[in-house]
């Protein structure tokens, strides 16, 4: 009994000293001027540039913008090769994080280094490098081209590579750090039952770690859809084959304001919709 | 480990042919572990020793698990030291269980079968038939978070169980189950594996468990055998002050002379054997009587004088840990302790009668 009523104590000195400032106001209890008067400042810095969007948008053709066969043909663009440069990036990055999380080997630390530079790369950069390695005339392209016919930059495959590159990192880091905290005598206990290492990770490690592919995967997608640098740089800017949503955007944005806001509202439409699909996962834990 | 060696070639001869027969080494610097293991089919073999002393690393080794720096493993005379863990005819029941989460109990069980090769229909039917010999089949459908703990054992027993194994291994099986739960889970632990026809080897910390569920204990003290035998051969001629402990009996060791024993520069022990050379002593703390002034006229033969050193209560008992010439434990009522007026630093006489001590040669 003495501890609740130690707490109930303090609480009663807590409220004691509180009325001071309550009747000053009411809710920003305890938040200093220094800090409380950024801290609205920087939300104001994030919502308005929002607000001025849905404030300034042309409401009543947007029907008619949204309808044109220009829009649709990027935004399916966008929407298919986002996904599958997501598909691209599961594929080899589920693997690669497995084996960054799993398997000791030297200069480990160097290669998570090289696969966490495209985050931090500016996507300009990413492109001309795909450039110089998936090019008609690049180290690596210029085998593709002669060999098999294949032919990238400037192709819609090349859009999906270009975002490949720049999303990879999200779900590889995702995926490896719940890798990471994934306890991996389950991988041992299924090994005892007679599963090989490859029939353990997609039984039992595979299933324990959706969550987190999931996560690493909608966040690789939201990275692919705004992708704009690289995409540019690498694939180009055809309408109907490389014109991706923010390269309709910005080429909107020089010859029809109204519809580059038209797009712009659609690309938030969907970044919303991702943020709530993500809620339990990030938001919940805030 | 004279004697450890005495009795492995005593079943060599059972052994070569069925049974587990393994020498397992593993050095880990700081750490080195030399177990020698022979166990026939349908003996049940429990590891007993404290925390660190190297169990759970030798089922890991038997496992797979950890790599061996030496020695063998042979298991109904195949070698398995350089075979990976799946393809070691081998089960293990681990300590927390280790149930997949996202798989029923029945996917659970099924999952050996279907990593054997069985189709998913025959593995199913084959893990419904466990579950329903372990008494789960209501739980078939459940998954591993709705079962209770001895549930959970049973089906993790199921599962291990299901693959058919030649060797099975239970890692502190009772460990994680409450006081209540333990009970009824060991009893019918110990009827299953009364049941399993091939060799089953359990590493536990608690005598109890070790006493109950198995044939023959091995205790293993930093990496090594230090004694083996049946839980009452092992209860009554306990080696070390680890077993000791366990069994709950003041052991010390000395040089016999007839009825006396010697213990070093210490007091001697009468004992009622006849022995000479190095023999172990031992008495339980009940056959200790306590008394607050020397005792005149006592028919005891044994008579230290020491003091209180603590007092722990052990349900209406009380345990005294007495210090002095010879260190031991008491038990004593709490009526006794009060009369007695015991409290740490209170100086006693013990005496024990040389017919409630038990020596035996080293």
């Amino acid at each position: 009994m003495t501890v609740p009523r130690d707490k109930s104590a303090a609480a009663a000195e807590t409220l004691g000293g509180a009325p001071r400032r309550r009747r000053g106001r009411a809710a920003g209890r305890g938040a200093p001027l220094p800090l409380l008067v950024p801290a609205l400042i920087g939300l104001a810095f994030l919502a308005v540039p929002l607000v001025a969007l849905l404030v300034r948008a042309p409401w009543r053709s947007m029907p008619e913008l949204l309808t044109s066969a220009e829009v649709w043909q990027a935004l399916r663009l966008s929407l298919v090769c986002a996904t599958l440069a997501t598909a691209v990036c599961l594929v080899i990055g589920v693997p690669l994080a497995w084996l960054l999380a799993r398997v000791e080997f030297p200069g480990r630390g160097f290669v998570r280094a090289l696969v966490t530079l495209p985050l931090v790369l500016p996507p300009v950069v990413g492109g001309v490098a795909l450039l110089m390695a998936l090019g008609r005339n690049g180290i690596v392209g210029r085998s593709l081209d002669s060999w098999f016919g294949i032919t990238l930059p400037f192709t819609t495959a090349g859009v999906v590579v270009a975002e490949a590159f720049v999303a990879m990192p999200f779900l590889v880091i995702s995926v490896e750090g719940t890798l990471r905290a994934a306890d991996p005598r389950y991988e041992e206990a299924a090994a005892t039952l007679g599963a090989s290492r490859f029939t353990a990770f997609r039984r039992v490690t595979l299933p324990l770690i959706a969550p987190g592919i999931a996560a690493g995967a909608v966040l690789a997608w939201a990275r692919a859809l705004g992708e704009f640098g690289a995409t540019i740089t690498f694939a180009g800017n055809f309408p109907g084959r490389t014109q991706t949503m923010p390269l309709a955007v910005y080429l909107a944005l020089q010859s029809d304001p109204e519809a580059a806001i038209a797009l712009s509202l659609v690309l938030l439409a969907v970044s919303v919709a991702v943020l709530a699909g993500l809620r339990d996962r990030w938001m919940a834990t805030a | 480990m004279t004697d450890t060696h005495g009795t492995a070639h005593a079943l060599r001869a059972i052994s070569n042919e069925e049974g587990l027969d393994a020498r397992l080494l593993v050095d880990r610097g700081t750490f080195r572990l030399d177990v020698s293991l022979r166990v026939a089919p349908g003996e049940v073999v429990a590891l007993l020793g404290p925390n660190g002393a190297g169990k759970t690393t030798a089922l890991r080794a038997l496992a797979g698990l950890a790599p061996l720096d030496g020695g063998r493993l042979l298991l109904d005379g195949t070698a398995l030291e350089d075979t990976p863990p799946e393809s070691r005819p081998v089960g293990v029941v681990f300590q927390d269980y280790l149930l997949f989460p996202h798989l029923t109990a029945l996917d659970n069980v099924a999952f050996g079968p279907r990593c054997q090769g069985a189709s998913k229909a025959e593995a199913r039917t084959r893990a419904a038939e466990w579950l329903d010999r372990l008494g789960l089949a209501e739980h078939a459908g459940s998954r591993p978070r709705r079962l209770s703990g001895g549930q959970a054992q049973r089906v993790a027993l199921a599962r291990a169980l299901a693959t058919r194994p030649r060797l099975l291994l239970l890692d502190e099986p009772l460990a994680a189950l409450d006081a209540r739960t333990r009970l009824e889970v060991r009893s019918q632990l110990r009827r299953h594996l009364a049941e399993f026809e091939a060799v089953a080897v359990l590493v536990t910390h608690d005598p109890l468990d070790a006493m109950v569920l198995a044939d023959r204990l091995v205790v293993v003290e930093d990496g090594r055998v230090v004694q083996e035998g049946t839980p009452s051969d092992i209860a009554r001629h306990p080696r070390t002050d680890y077993i000791a402990r366990l069994v709950g009996l003041n052991l010390y060791r000395g040089e016999a002379d007839g009825h006396t024993v010697r213990l070093g520069a210490g007091p001697g022990v009468t004992i009622t054997e006849t022995l000479t050379g190095p023999v172990f002593v031992a008495f339980p703390p009940s056959a200790v009587t306590l008394h607050r002034d020397r005792p005149h006229g006592s028919s005891a033969r044994n008579l230290w004088h020491g003091e209180v050193a603590g007092l722990e209560t052990h349900g209406d008992q009380i345990r005294a840990d007495i210090g002095g010439e010879l260190p031991l434990a008491a038990d004593l009522t709490t009526v006794a302790a009060a009369e007695l007026g015991l409290h740490p630093g209170a100086e006693v006489w013990a005496t024990v009668k040389a017919a409630q001590t038990h020596a035996y040669p080293v």
